[in-house]
């Protein structure tokens, strides 16, 4: 008569269900409930810092983003995890004199790197300076709003990460969810991020931005060629910044930004190859850096090149 | 033996000749043109491959029209072309400076030599020197492609108008919103 009880422990034969096995079953049900709704159980809450992790691991990682991506956007996704090219250091110049503040490679960026369009999410920020101040940015116009660029008396100059070499960003991060890989592009792991956002705080260039709400982009507008540590889909509370198109450069192609500026203005390659464009600009050119003085020792140029 | 030899010698040299000119078996008015440029890049010693140059709609070949038209060098206001406005050292130049009196569909340089429309950075170059240096290394004008491989090039005139070369003004995209304004 009493097998069903058989397995019931204390629980004394003909009582149906004791106060405690009650409440352990209850308690027991709804945390595998609440975890598994966090996405707990399938290994998210789990998953270990980037650098950490296995080949075995990444790929069953960018598996799940994959369809996950898939499912929110309706189209087929391709997340690539691909590592830095040997005998690589990338390098960024921009012509100063040539750049007309048009901010088409504002938005070439945000369609190419998946920036959410609201709230509204900028890498490239393009500054106006007067003429007369010269690079002075307290006194430059972020917003300026005119009928035609170039405007009479100013000059323009773009501002985004500038991949220094002594990158106070990854110093302040408390969980180095932020590092520099070795072809020296530095990058954010957005699941590892807690967004505490002291590393926006130690940028001198205002190059990190945060994702205050959920990001928007409309699917048809989404980029499906993305990179693991670039432009890949990313939630709400995390902070990201230009990666020189990491999902491009490393499969040799330039950044978007570059391939956009209608002046021919932007200018990218590999420092460590003396015949690389770049090579020949700070070779030849006049070259700045911006806030030398704080020797973050940017990998991002300016030059005159007139 | 010996005949199997020859005979291997002859294909051989046969297959050599065809891959070496692949030109030599077009009579197309095109690719011998084509073939042109290319020897005397070769001879000039760079090898950049440009896009073909951005001619209006029905301008090329210019000798359709002046074939049979007698030249006339003089400064004057043009019967054709309406929508040229020279605005590149105007003072000094004229129509016939660039553009070859005899055979219509060049350009010559300075010293009279002959310079196919794609090839015209040389032309620019005699005048705009340090500009050409830099185009050739990549880093005047907009470079499109592989910064590793090969990198696509353009002409001077796929950006700048050669009759009026300064860039036009052109209009922003939209400033970004003001913080606070999005929350």
């Amino acid at each position: 008569m009493n097998h069903k009880y058989k397995h019931q422990g204390k629980s004394k034969p003909g009582e149906k269900l004791s106060r405690r096995k009650f409440l352990k079953t209850t308690a027991a049900v709804s945390a595998l409930a609440t975890l598994g709704g966090c996405g707990i159980l399938k290994g998210e809450f789990f998953q270990k810092h980037f650098k950490t992790l296995t080949k075995a691991d990444i790929k069953r990682i960018i598996q799940r983003l994959e369809s996950e991506y898939e499912r929110t956007y309706g189209k087929k996704f391709t997340v690539s995890a691909r590592e830095p090219l040997t005998g690589t250091e990338f390098g960024y110049a921009l012509d100063i004199s040539r750049c007309i503040g048009c901010r088409r490679c504002v938005y070439a960026c945000v369609a190419e790197n998946n920036q959410s369009r609201h709230p509204q999410v900028h890498w490239i920020q393009v500054l106006e300076m007067e003429d007369e101040k010269g690079i002075d940015f307290i006194h430059s116009n972020l917003y300026y709003d005119h009928k035609e660029v170039p405007h009479e008396g100013h000059f323009y100059l773009p501002v985004s990460c500038q991949q220094c070499k002594n990158p106070p960003c990854v110093k302040a991060c408390p969980v180095q969810a932020t590092w520099q890989e070795p072809d020296g592009i530095v990058v954010v792991d957005y699941d590892w991020c807690i967004g505490c956002r002291c590393c926006m705080a130690a940028c001198p260039y205002g190059a990190r931005h945060f994702n205050w709400g959920k990001p928007k982009i409309p699917a048809e507008e989404i980029n499906p060629n993305t990179h693991f540590l670039g432009n890949r889909p990313r939630n709400k509370g995390v902070v990201e910044k230009c990666t020189f198109c990491i999902q491009l450069v490393r499969d040799g192609r330039y950044p978007k930004c570059v391939e956009v500026c209608p002046v021919g203005a932007r200018k990218f390659g590999n420092l460590l190859d003396p015949d690389s464009e770049i090579r020949y600009i700070l070779k030849n050119k006049r070259v700045l850096v911006l806030k030398e003085d704080l020797n973050t020792q940017p990998k991002f140029f300016y030059f005159f090149a007139t | 033996m010996l005949k199997f030899f020859i005979r291997w010698v002859i294909l051989t040299l046969g297959l050599a000749v065809m891959l070496d000119f692949p030109f030599a078996f077009s009579n197309n008015r095109v690719s011998d043109q084509e073939k042109k440029v290319q020897i005397s890049s070769q001879k000039r010693g760079n090898d950049i491959q440009v896009p073909l140059p951005p001619f209006s709609e029905g301008i090329f070949p210019c000798s359709e029209c002046h074939g049979e038209m007698e030249t006339n060098p003089q400064r004057r206001e043009l019967d054709a072309h309406e929508d040229i406005v020279l605005k590149h050292d105007e003072q000094n130049r004229w129509c016939l400076d660039c553009h070859d009196a005899k055979n219509r569909d060049m350009l010559h340089l300075a010293d009279g030599r002959l310079v196919d429309f794609k090839e015209s950075y040389i032309l620019c170059g005699q005048c705009h020197g340090p500009k050409l240096r830099d185009w050739r290394k990549g880093v005047h004008g907009r470079r499109t492609g592989f910064w590793n491989g090969q990198k696509k090039y353009l002409l001077c005139a796929h950006c700048h108008n050669p009759h009026a070369p300064r860039f036009k003004k052109m209009k922003p995209e939209p400033a970004p919103e003001k913080p606070g304004g999005s929350r």
